[in-house]
């Protein structure tokens, strides 16, 4: 069972929660001034790494809150969680490869 | 809907009247405070004072367990504190239904349908938190050590007595 901590509830379990895709991508302003190109870097283009990712995570079956996660892609380790409107968060190279391992 | 073996029994919950309450946390906290559960709501847990029950589910989301017979007097003084406060008070009484769990198995019984650990000691006497239960959303909230209520949408009922009650026969042997 993969433990998902979510900053309100606790851990709880994976089935609870739902992935809201990746963190931090804030809408344009004013989305009349933007091109095509840059509209649909917006809406369509994201990083996908192979390694630490920051996503959204919503507690769909629990408090129906969203958070952030910071979570490696290749062993779906969660190095953290925190509360929505936080930057991500920095973090050292040693727990970066805890969470790769 | 009712159920009972030796050590498993699940009977309909007294009539209430349910209300979700949904507001930022500070607001939250003027509603408990006019409804005399304190000056906040602590989250995962019960609170009751009069006919008025109140079980934090989120940061943002207060369920409401209103005695028919004290609802009105609980609400008023609710909307009283709440005027001119942004907040969504939705009333959901016909979608819900409560169930009582009890008798020495039903922790065995709940055990086998969700993912959370149902023992007191990390589910101690008070709290209360919607999870899933088999593939049903649900509010399990333990009232007593070998008590809980089950607050699931209407439709969900038949399912969850059916699931509890196979667990609670296979939890004997």
């Amino acid at each position: 069972m993969l433990l998902i901590r979510c900053p309100y509830c606790g851990e709880r379990s994976e089935i609870e929660f739902a992935n809201g895709g990746e963190a931090h991508i804030a809408r344009p302003a004013d989305p009349m001034s933007r091109t095509d190109e840059e509209w649909a870097q917006y809406l369509y283009m994201r990083d996908n790494p192979k390694g630490l990712i920051a996503e959204r995570w919503r507690h769909a079956h629990g408090c129906n809150r969203f958070f952030n996660a910071l979570r490696d892609t290749r062993t779906d380790r969660f190095v953290m969680t925190y509360e929505m409107g936080r930057p991500r968060p920095e973090i050292d190279a040693a727990t970066a490869a805890e969470a790769a391992r | 809907m009712q159920l009972s073996h030796s050590e498993f029994a699940l009977a309909p919950a007294a009539e209430r009247r349910r209300f979700v309450l949904q507001a930022r946390p500070a607001t939250l906290d003027v509603a408990a405070r006019a409804l005399g559960l304190g000056d906040t709501f602590a989250m995962l847990a019960a609170a009751a004072a009069g006919a008025v029950t109140a079980l934090r589910l989120g940061p943002q989301e207060v369920l409401l367990l209103l005695d028919p017979a004290g609802a009105d007097d609980g609400l008023s003084a609710l909307r009283a504190g709440l005027a001119g406060v942004a907040h969504s008070l939705v009333e959901v009484s016909d979608r819900q239904v409560g169930l009582d769990l009890s008798g020495a198995l039903v922790e065995a019984a709940l055990a086998s349908l969700t993912s959370i650990d149902v023992a007191v000691a990390a589910f101690p006497v008070g709290m209360a938190t919607r999870t899933l239960l088999g593939k049903a959303d649900g509010v399990l909230w333990r009232t007593a050590p070998d008590r809980f209520r089950l607050e699931v949408w209407r439709s969900f009922a038949p399912y969850l007595s059916g699931l509890l009650d196979e667990a609670a026969r296979d939890a004997v042997f």
